[in-house]
C-alpha cells in the first residue's frame, strides 16, 4: 500500500503519455483527412525547439508574461486593498458595492474597444485589461472572506485590548485567507486567457500575437505551441497559488 | 480587583437590571436560555451597548471600549484563534497591548504550566481536546491580567466529567488569583459548586441574588423556586445527633434522618425528583418512609407532578410517565414516602 501511494504522482503522467502517443501515431498515419492540419507531436516538439532557439518563443512568452504579471500583480493589489476596506467598513461597503455591482458582470475583454480608444495600442492596454480581469473577482472574494469571518473572533480580540486595525491584520485578514487565495487562483489561470484575447486582437507581440501570424501563415505547429505554451502558464499559476494559500493555512485549516 | 456595580441596566430583553458583584467574588449568573445572561455579561465586557450604567470600583465605565475595560473573557465556544498556535493565541493579548517581548515569553510560560498545557503550546487548535481548548481559552483570558473575569458557560461544550474537573481547577484558580468573576451557566448544580453568591435571571429580570444554600432554602418568589426545582422545603422543629454523621429532625409531623452531624438545623430541602411513591409498604428500615395522602395529581411534558400531604407538610413528588402509568395513583389514595438520604439538603441555624 505504502508502495502504491509512492507511485500515485507518476500515474497521473500516463493518461498524457497515452494521450501523445495516440496524437503522434494518428498523425503519423494519416488518419484524419487533411495531415497538413494536423501536425504529429513530434513535429510540434521539433516546431518548439525552433522557436526557442532562434528566439520567437522567448520573446513573445517574455512579453506576454511581464504583462499578466503587471497586470494581476496591480490588480490584485488593489482587489485585496479595496475588497479589505469595504468588508470591514460596512459603510463604505453600501457606498461602493451599487458601482461595483454595476461594472463587474462586463467581461475583461468587453472593455477592449473602448480602452483601445482611451489608452490607445501600447504596452498599457493589456496591462489594463489584465488589471480589470483581476481586480473585481479578487475584490469581490476579498469582500466575502472578511464577511465571513466570525464576529466572535473579533470580539474576543477586542476584549484582548486589540485595535481595530490589529484585529484586521491579525485575526480577519488572516481569516480570510482561504477566500481571497481562490480569488487569486482563479483569477491567474483567467488572466493569461485573457491577455491571449486581447494580444490577438490588439497588440502586435506576444504569445496571443504569434497566433495570429501562425495562423495567417497556416502553422499549425506553431499554434498548437503557443496552447501548449498557454496551458502550462495557466496551470502553473493556479498551482503557484494552491501551493502558496497551502503554504499560509493548511496548519491550521 | 474591582467590584462591578450594575445601575439600571437595559438591552434587549434586559430590564432595568440592578446588581452588584463584590470585589473576588465569583458570582454566577443563572438562568434559563434567553435570560439574558449573556447580554449582561457582554455589557460589563463593553461588547455592545446599553441603557443604565456600570462602575467597576465606583468608577463608570460606560465611555470605555472592551479592548480599555480589562476584562478576561471566556466565550461559551471558546473562539481560540485557528491560525495561531497554543502559545501564540495565549500571547494575543499580551501583544495587542504592546507588552514587553521578555514579559510575554514569562507570562507564557508560566500559564503554560499553570494550565499544564506546555506540551501543546506549538499545537494548532484544530488538534486539542474540548478540555485542552478550554484550559488555553482561560489561560489567553487571564494572560493580560485582568481586573475582571467573565465566563460564558465556559464548561457547556464539554462531557460531564471533564467539566466537573475543570469546575474544580478553575474555582481554586479564581481563589488564588483574587479575581472578581462573572460566571454564566443554566445548570443548577454548577451553579452552587461554583458560586459565592447566585443571581436568578428570568426573562431579563434579575429575581434574586443571594448565596446557593439561601436560595434553595428560601427561593425568593414561585419563578425562581420554580426554575431551581420547586424543592420541598420543611423547617425543623427539634433535632438531635444519633451520631456515625447523622442526624434526626422533626419537620411537621415528620421523623427525617439527615446526614449531618454539626450545629443547629433550621430547615430541610429536598427536590421532588427524589421522593420515591410506592403503593406497598417499602421493604427494609423504616427510616425516611413516611405515610402520605394524594392530594393531586398534575401531568407535565417531562414527568408527572404528584402533591401529596405528608404529616402537617404539603409536598411535592415528580415520577416519570412511565412509572405513573403502571401505578394506580388517585387523589385522596394513601401511599407511602421514601426519600433519599443523600439527596436532602440542610441549612443551619446562622444568620442570613
Amino acid at each position: 500500500m505504502k508502495r502504491l501511494k509512492q507511485l500515485k504522482p507518476g500515474w497521473g503522467v500516463l493518461p498524457v503519455v497515452i494521450f501523445l502517443a495516440i496524437w503522434e501515431i494518428v498523425a503519423r498515419l494519416s488518419l484524419i483527412p487533411g495531415q497538413f492540419f494536423f501536425p504529429s507531436f513530434s513535429t510540434v516538439v521539433m516546431e518548439f525547439y525552433y522557436l526557442t532557439a532562434n528566439g520567437v518563443l522567448g520573446d513573445n512568452f517574455l512579453a506576454s508574461l511581464v504583462r499578466v504579471l503587471i497586470g494581476f500583480c496591480a490588480g490584485s493589489v488593489a482587489g485585496i486593498a479595496v475588497g479589505t476596506v469595504m468588508g470591514w467598513r460596512e459603510n463604505i461597503n453600501k457606498a461602493l458595492n451599487p458601482v461595483i455591482s454595476l461594472f463587474y458582470p462586463i467581461p475583461a475583454l468587453g472593455w477592449l474597444p473602448l480602452l483601445m480608444l482611451w489608452i490607445g495600442i501600447n504596452e498599457a492596454l493589456p496591462i489594463t485589461i489584465v488589471f480589470i480581469c483581476s481586480f473585481f473577482p479578487v475584490l469581490y472574494n476579498t469582500v466575502t472572506g472578511i464577511k465571513n469571518v466570525d464576529k466572535d473572533y473579533i470580539q474576543v480580540a477586542r476584549t484582548l485590548g486589540a485595535s481595530d486595525v490589529k484585529i484586521l491584520t491579525t485575526v480577519v485578514m488572516p481569516l480570510a485567507l482561504p477566500n481571497i487565495f481562490t480569488g487569486l487562483r482563479l483569477e491567474a489561470g483567467m488572466a493569461w486567457r485573457v491577455i491571449i484575447a486581447a494580444e490577438m486582437v490588439a497588440i502586435p507581440t506576444g504569445i496571443g500575437a504569434l497566433m495570429m501570424r501562425a495562423e495567417s501563415l497556416i502553422r499549425i505547429d506553431i499554434i498548437i505551441v503557443c496552447l501548449i505554451v498557454l496551458a502550462v502558464m495557466c496551470l502553473s499559476f493556479e498551482k503557484f497559488f494552491t501551493y502558496l494559500e497551502e503554504k499560509a493555512t493548511a496548519r491550521w485549516r | 480587583m474591582p467590584s462591578i456595580k450594575l445601575e439600571n441596566i437595559s438591552k434587549y430583553v434586559c430590564r432595568d437590571v440592578s446588581l452588584e458583584i463584590f470585589d473576588r467574588e465569583l458570582l454566577v449568573l443563572l438562568g434559563p436560555n434567553g435570560a439574558g445572561k449573556t447580554t449582561l455579561v457582554n455589557i460589563i465586557a463593553g461588547l455592545t451597548d446599553y441603557k443604565g450604567s456600570v462602575l467597576f470600583d465606583g468608577v463608570p465605565v460606560d465611555g470605555l471600549p472592551a479592548s480599555k475595560r480589562g476584562v478576561g473573557y471566556l466565550f461559551q465556544d471558546l473562539i481560540l484563534f485557528p491560525h495561531l498556535d497554543v502559545a501564540a493565541n495565549i500571547a494575543y493579548g499580551l501583544k495587542a497591548q504592546k507588552h514587553p517581548v521578555s514579559e510575554i515569553e514569562t507570562r507564557i510560560d508560566r500559564l503554560l504550566r499553570v494550565m499544564k498545557i506546555k506540551h501543546l503550546s506549538r499545537r494548532y487548535p484544530k488538534h486539542l481536546s474540548g478540555g485542552e481548548k478550554q484550559r488555553v481559552a482561560l489561560a489567553r483570558a487571564l494572560a493580560p491580567s485582568p481586573r475582571v473575569l467573565l465566563l460564558d458557560e465556559p464548561l457547556s461544550s464539554l462531557d460531564a466529567q471533564t467539566a466537573k474537573y475543570l469546575r474544580t481547577g478553575l474555582k481554586q484558580l479564581q481563589r488564588r488569583l483574587g479575581l472578581t468573576t462573572v460566571y454564566v451557566t443554566h445548570d443548577l448544580q454548577e451553579a452552587e459548586e461554583m458560586a459565592d453568591r447566585m443571581a436568578i435571571l428570568e426573562d431579563g429580570h434579575l429575581e434574586q441574588i443571594a448565596r446557593p444554600e439561601e436560595i434553595l432554602f428560601y427561593p425568593g418568589n414561585e419563578k425562581v423556586s420554580d426554575f431551581i426545582g420547586a424543592p420541598n422545603i420543611l423547617d425543623c422543629d427539634y433535632c438531635h445527633s444519633l451520631g456515625q454523621g447523622v442526624m434526626e429532625v422533626g419537620c411537621g409531623g415528620l421523623s427525617v434522618v439527615i446526614p449531618h452531624d454539626r450545629d443547629l438545623v433550621h430547615r430541610i430541602a429536598f427536590f421532588p425528583r427524589d421522593v420515591y411513591i410506592s403503593e406497598t409498604r417499602p421493604p427494609g428500615p423504616g427510616v425516611n418512609r413516611f405515610k402520605g395522602t394524594v392530594a393531586g395529581i398534575k401531568l407535565a411534558d417531562d414527568a408527572v407532578r404528584i402533591e401529596l400531604k405528608a404529616g402537617e407538610n404539603s409536598l411535592l413528588a415528580e415520577i416519570p410517565h412511565h412509572i405513573f402509568e403502571d401505578m394506580d395513583l388517585a387523589v385522596g389514595k394513601e401511599v407511602f414516602l421514601i426519600l433519599k438520604l443523600r439527596r436532602i439538603r440542610v441549612y443551619e441555624n446562622r444568620d442570613l
